[in-house]
């Protein structure tokens, strides 16, 4: 039953109302720089610049509180910045009000107009635009068949579920043809099931309407599967921008590296670097790990420099011998298993290493295909990864 | 329909708890208000009781040409004061609700509740009367005459009616925008509505409760005035109210004083039934054409369906 509902309402949005327009909608490219927006002497957002491309996909991630939906709520023109400009292609419209800005918001809390209908709230802007009765009905049943709400389109929305609520919200939002969607984590209030199903609708519909979406979330997975470029943000700044796979292959501060994904994290100096195929490769020392490490760079590192050495779980191999390849320069540490975590389709192990520290690992399950016996705990392991697995950070702190 | 022991012992308990409240709207509300009624029916003998015969000679009475004149009056006096109320605080319910000192706006609207209402009419006396500090003002600006007054005219009545009812306008518009998420203003401007539209299609239809029981609260007590028009107003500012307490302490016509507080007592009620059914109509009921649309549609999508299969 479940999969039949995912398959239709996936299959359905291949046959979106843009289909029938026959042309994707108009958008631009957005640019805020050196945003700040302070209350009180509380910083929200703090000297903040992002350039998002027309059309893509652009995420802000970041926890709770650090000024993501003041961020959009200064694009969406429901606040104002202390300082710094925001453009839309090029010009600027601090000064314009919400309702000239081409720019549509999902928000945070849906903020369905509670006393009308569904249809109504979907009806609402082009009802302001005093379109005809005729073209406004065709219209909304048109958005109403693409959110799949047919059943439920003279219902009060505190008669809907959350999930149907969120279909209005994007129904109420897309109708009025925007150049760029806002969207303040619409999934926030969904359970997990239904956000992963929404999710990939949203791309979808991203990929048909072809309009700006700018996607706000502390959920990094979300933020990794469906992004073109992700901003990462704490408390008020900017600290990374890039792609999905720059974000989590390399972070550029401690705050990025530990906030997406999972990480063993050691501070440690450089201590040398010579030349490594097109890249750099480093030795530093990392008191936790009892020694030095190897580590590849694009850039060469000043000897003696505090930086941090980090290593993915994921990248990290566990065996009960000791691995080794000919041709790989390989960081290997023996250890006992304290903890292994079963989470189905993989486990983490936490492995006391000889001097005390702890590694974590994580392990796809195996298949029978693969052989080696399971490891357990208190089973004597060894942990290895090569230079390229891990990485520096030489941003600390922040 | 059968009751489990304790809901029977709550339900019991209930109806006696109830018991003293109705003892005592029978006592002082539906017995006196029934003798009024019964009254209104019959005609005044010369000692300034009531005798029979039932006759409707009282209500015949109301309609001649001095007495509508009364009521017309009342009515206009009670619509102008209401809206005024009204108009006046919408706005400042609305900021009350998004300011950061609640407590101390609410105490302040609250504050001239502490003093007797004759004292506060008499404070106004003072303000208008010729020797008064607003019409000193006036007078010395030029813009009254020397040694008129802004008392004893149907404006005034108006003003200080509207000062009087304000508080009863204002709590309920508070209490019903302080609940409402304003959040959908945001929405609704960001859908297109200017600052305006946003109020009118979002706000207004969202505190409708607040805006009907702000009328009511004003209307009933304004409609039945007595000591504002007596006080503040002059010979063409007479009411209901004033008719009434004419007609029983002057011309001891009692049925007559009925007959019009019957009137009185059906208007306030038409009212707060109309207030209820206001309130009680938020549901919502998919018509025969809904029904329609909405099968059409399914059809239509699962059309869809079927066609990108094939
Ligand atoms: N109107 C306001 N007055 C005072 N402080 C505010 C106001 N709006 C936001 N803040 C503060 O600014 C900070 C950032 O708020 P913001 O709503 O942008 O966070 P967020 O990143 O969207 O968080 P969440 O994920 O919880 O929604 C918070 O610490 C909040 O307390
Ligand atoms: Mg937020």
């Amino acid at each position: 039953m479940t999969q039949e509902i995912i398959f239709r309402t996936i299959h359905c949005t291949n046959d979106l109302p843009y289909g029938g327009i026959g042309k994707p909608l108009n958008t631009f490219p957005v640019a805020a720089s050196h945003i700040t927006r302070a209350f009180g002497d509380f910083k929200a957002l703090d000297d903040v610049s992002v350039t998002i491309n027309a059309g893509e996909f652009f995420s802000l991630l970041g926890p709770s509180g650090c000024g993501k939906t003041t961020l959009l709520r200064i694009i969406a023109g429901f606040d104002y910045p202390d300082s710094g400009s925001l453009t839309f292609d090029g010009k600027d419209i601090l000064d314009l009000p919400p309702e000239k800005r081409h720019v549509n918001t999902i928000f945070q809390t849906y903020a369905l107009f509670p006393h009308l209908s569904v249809y109504d709230n979907i009806a609402f802007a082009l009802k302001l635009k005093k379109r005809s009765k005729e073209e406004i009905d065709e219209k909304v049943w048109r958005f109403v068949r693409m959110v799949q709400l047919e059943d439920h389109v003279f219902k009060k929305p505190s008669q809907l579920s959350g999930g149907q609520k969120q279909r209005v919200a994007i129904a109420r939002a897309l109708i009025n043809e925007p150049n760029v969607l806002l969207l303040d984590e619409p999934l926030s209030a969904l359970d997990a099931k239904l956000r992963q199903n929404l999710l990939v609708e949203l791309d979808k519909i991203h990929d048909q309407v072809g309009i700006t979406f700018i996607y706000v979330t502390h959920d990094q997975s979300e933020a990794l599967s469906v992004s073109d470029h992700i901003a990462v943000m704490n408390k008020g700044k900017v600290l990374q921008i890039g792609t999905p796979y720059e974000i989590y292959e390399a972070p550029a501060t401690e705050f990025v590296a530990k906030f997406i994904g999972e990480t063993n994290y050691y501070p440690a100096t450089v201590v040398s670097f010579e030349s490594y195929k097109d890249e750099y490769l480093v030795k530093a020392l990392v008191p936790e790990l009892g020694g030095e490490v190897l580590v590849t760079d694009f850039e060469p590192q000043e000897p003696g420099k505090e930086v941090a050495y980090t290593v993915r779980p994921e990248k990290v191999h566990i065996a009960t011998e000791l691995h080794t390849k000919a041709d790989r320069l390989i960081n290997s540490y023996s250890g006992v298993v304290e903890e292994p975590v079963y989470s189905g389709f993989q486990s983490k192990y936490f492995v006391k290493l000889d001097n005390g520290s702890t590694v974590k690992v994580l392990k796809q399950h195996e298949n029978y295909m693969d052989d080696g016996p399971d490891i357990e705990w208190k089973d004597h392991v060894y942990v290895s990864w090569s230079a390229e697995d891990g990485f520096l950070i030489k941003e600390m702190g922040q | 329909m059968k009751w489990r022991p304790s809901e029977l012992r709550v339900r019991k308990l209930g109806m006696i708890y109830s018991y003293p409240m109705g003892v005592w709207l029978l006592v002082f509300f539906v017995i006196p208000l029934a003798i009024i009624f019964l009254y209104s029916f019959l005609t005044r003998d010369i000692y300034g009781t009531v005798k029979y015969p039932f006759t409707l000679s009282a209500y015949q009475a109301m309609f001649s040409k001095s007495y509508g004149v009364v009521l017309f009056r009342t009515i206009w006096i009670t619509v102008l004061s209401t809206v005024l109320c009204l108009l006046l605080s919408l706005p400042a319910g609305y900021a009350m609700a998004r300011s950061k000192n609640q407590t101390f706006l609410l105490f302040l609207v609250m504050v001239p509740f502490w003093t007797n209402s004759i004292i506060r009419i008499f404070a106004w006396i003072t303000l208008l009367s010729s020797e008064g500090i607003l019409s000193h003002m006036l007078q010395s600006l030029g813009l009254l005459d020397q040694g008129m007054d802004l008392m004893y005219n149907n404006g005034a009545v108006v003003l200080v009616l509207v000062y009087m009812y304000i508080p009863y306008s204002i709590l309920p518009l508070f209490t019903t925008i302080d609940k409402f998420d304003f959040s959908l203003l945001d929405a609704a401007r960001d859908l297109g509505a200017t600052k305006f539209q946003a109020i009118v299609k979002v706000l207004l239809p969202n505190i409708k409760s607040g805006i009907s029981t702000a009328l009511i609260f004003t209307a009933i007590p304004i409609f039945g005035a007595y000591t504002v028009p007596q006080l503040v107003g002059g010979k063409e500012s007479t009411m209901l109210g004033n008719i009434i307490v004419e007609q029983v302490q002057k011309a001891r016509n009692l049925p007559l004083a009925s007959a019009f507080s019957v009137v009185l007592c059906l208007a306030s009620t038409f009212g707060v039934l109309w207030m209820l059914k206001d309130a009680g109509s938020s549901k919502t009921k998919s018509s025969l054409s809904q029904q329609a649309k909405v099968e059409a549609n399914v059809k239509l999508s699962h059309q869809g369906d079927s066609n990108e299969r094939a």
